[in-house]
């Protein structure tokens, strides 16, 4: 099935203006608040002694010049717009000469590591149960675990973490209490040793993250599953003689999957906002920690920088899960709009 | 609905739909924390330096201190008060915008609708968690910020959900023949509404209640364990972020830790029922998820 070209460019003007709005929104909520990150940071600066009050007016003219600050309004927006589209994210107050962009790009691998691999396994796991349960040839005793999972998908995962780091890392001592890698080994990305401690500190926050998503892939999955159990072609394929492993598998599951990748997609925000929290509570050295980090700094070159690269990110995600969708269900077809 | 009459037909309707009766009574305990024993237990307590720092439950702190000498059972029922009410001004608020938008563009459609969608789209796709960090890491003095700025910051996206389910439940029913009825009987438009949708799509308001009520709560504890928020006045995100900036847990703090996410954990657990149970309510016909 091919996906008609009306669609796809649709969908991507779709995308240029959540980007165009995100991008928007970061501008002009800055100048809507009384609040000037120049001033802030000239007393900050002569607070700690590293300036003086007579080069203060100074300082504050070139930085005000470098942040363009000094120029109409519509002008700062073109340019801010335009720097948006070429991923120039400017730079980071606090520590100057760092730029956002090299920012993300030292953060980004962590996060997108363990989150990813997370979300995978939760939805695979998820999907798994939910359709053994919903599937009436399979043993009851497996819908014991509906209401426990169900109250951990209740839970925001940052919660549970509070939890998970108690009793796995502190108490059982199983777990690092918090990093992406120990204090005292030599990082490099060839040793197998420091491989597994990366992996080995990533395990909790990845756990949180798979509990508290299992119950709601596995919610769904079930309904599903319950819905298509009753539709006319499984009792159909059922007369037919079909056996069991091949009417769960070619007829129940793969139309069942369908609404599940939807969910995906639409689930991929609060993903990332709970990543941001769990990576919080773990001091973890992803991207999320590093906003957070920001947020407590009042960096907002690096908090602006990093919501956008995640706009764009989800954004991104969302449409490619979209244009995937055909691809998995041939019944569907885009052409009619 | 039930057939029986007052309290004993509602009882047996609960007897019929548990996760509702275990939802409200889950909620309404939560509630009673929050206020009840909030007469019995001076506000003074939650503030540091109140109390004897690092004290494990027992005795005169039932719930134990805090490192920076918080009785921590004056700051989780304060606390608890505080994020419940931010949470429930942020949903009514929430549910109040997203009503009126919902049935406007639902109803009427047309360019108003056309506007509304494309903004309602693009917002979920944007996560509003996010677009809450931007807002208000922005707010001037976040260290002081209020209840009700709090409440009104989480109500930017808290109309956003909302405004999209009872959207698409007014325009599932605009077709239906009692509304053509009441057309052709000569009702205008917001006659219609009020009268004839609005009474068929309560239980679809209560849920998109519970649901913001729910996402109000969860944004304001997020935002607070970030940093963003009073973080003076007790609530259950500001306990959250100063367990882990004093690092609870290295010390072995266990009960500084566990009771609010205890109280957290029960908060989000009553409204899961609850929003079971409404749905429930709502199409008594589908077979029950959990």
């Amino acid at each position: 099935m091919r996906i008609p070209l009306s669609y796809v460019i649709k969908r991507i003007g779709f995308l240029v203006a959540v980007l165009f709005t995100a991008a928007t929104i970061n501008f002009i909520i800055p100048k809507l608040a009384p609040r000037d990150p120049v001033t802030e940071l000239i007393n900050q600066k002569i607070a700690s002694g590293g300036l003086t009050s007579e080069g203060a007016a100074e300082f504050g003219d070139s930085l005000r010049k470098l942040y363009g600050l000094d120029r109409p309004l519509w002008q700062q927006y073109l340019t801010y717009i335009w720097n948006m589209m070429r991923f120039d994210l400017g730079y980071s107050i606090v520590n100057y000469p760092q730029r956002v962009s090299f920012i993300i790009n030292q953060t980004v691998y962590w996060t997108l590591g363990f989150v990813l691999t997370s979300t995978l396994l939760a939805f695979v796991i998820g999907t798994v149960v939910g359709a053994l349960v919903g599937w009436s040839k399979t043993s009851k005793w497996l819908s014991w675990l509906m209401p426990p999972l169900a109250m951990f998908s209740a839970v925001p995962a940052f919660i549970l973490a509070l939890l998970l780091i108690y009793f796995l890392a502190f108490k059982a001592k199983a777990f690092p209490l918090r990093g992406g890698f120990s204090a005292t080994i030599v990082v490099n990305w060839k040793d197998p040793k420091f491989l597994l401690d990366v992996v080995h500190h990533a395990l909790l926050p990845g756990l949180s993250m798979l509990l508290v998503s299992v119950g709601g892939w596995s919610l769904g999955m079930r309904a599903m599953m319950v819905t298509v159990e009753g539709a006319d072609y499984m009792t159909f394929a059922d007369a037919k003689g079909l056996k069991g492993p091949r009417l769960f598998f070619r007829y129940a599951l793969r139309n069942t999957l369908l609404p599940q990748i939807t969910a995906l997609a639409m689930q991929l925000g609060l993903i990332v906002s709970g990543a941001t929290l769990v990576e919080t509570m773990f001091s973890y050295p992803g991207i999320g920690n590093r906003l957070g980090g920001a947020i407590r700094a009042l960096d907002y070159p690096v908090i602006y920088g990093i919501v956008f690269f995640m706009v764009v990110g989800i954004a991104v995600a969302t449409l490619l899960v979209d244009l995937m969708y055909p691809l998995l269900d041939p019944r569907i077809s885009y052409s009619g709009g | 609905m039930q057939r029986g009459q007052g309290f004993k037909g509602f009882l047996n309707y609960i007897r019929r739909n548990p996760a509702f009766g275990g939802g409200m009574v889950l909620l309404l305990l939560l509630f009673l924390f929050a206020t009840v024993a909030g007469l019995f237990v001076p506000k003074e307590g939650a503030y540091p330096l109140a109390a004897m720092p690092k004290q494990p439950p027992g005795g005169e702190y039932p719930f134990g201190t805090d490192s920076v000498g918080r009785d921590l059972l004056p700051t989780t029922i304060y606390g608890t008060r505080m994020t419940l009410t931010i949470g429930m001004i942020a949903g009514a608020i929430g549910l109040g915008v997203g009503t009126v938008l919902g049935f406007m563009t639902g109803y009427f459609g047309g360019l108003f609708d056309t506007v509304v969608k494309f903004f309602v789209d693009v917002l979920m796709t944007i996560p509003s968690f996010l677009l809450l960090i931007t807002i208000a890491a922005s707010v001037p003095n976040p260290e002081d910020m209020s209840i009700i700025r709090m409440a009104l910051i989480l109500s930017l996206v808290s109309w956003v959900q909302p405004t999209r389910a009872i959207r698409a439940q007014v325009l599932s029913m605009r077709e239906r023949a009692f509304v053509m009825m009441a057309k052709l009987s000569g009702m205008n438009g917001m006659e219609i509404i009020i009268k004839e949708l609005m009474p068929n799509l309560m239980p679809y308001l209560a849920i998109s209640l519970a649901g913001a009520v729910n996402g109000g709560v969860l944004g304001s504890l997020g935002l607070q364990t970030l940093g963003i928020g009073n973080l003076r006045e007790p609530s259950l995100g500001m306990t959250i972020y100063w367990l882990r900036y004093y690092n609870a847990f290295l010390q072995g703090y266990w009960w500084w830790i566990i009771e609010p996410v205890t109280v957290i954990a029960l908060i989000f657990i009553a409204f899961l029922l609850l929003s079971i149970g409404l749905d429930e309510f709502a199409n008594p016909r589908t077979r029950r998820t959990v």
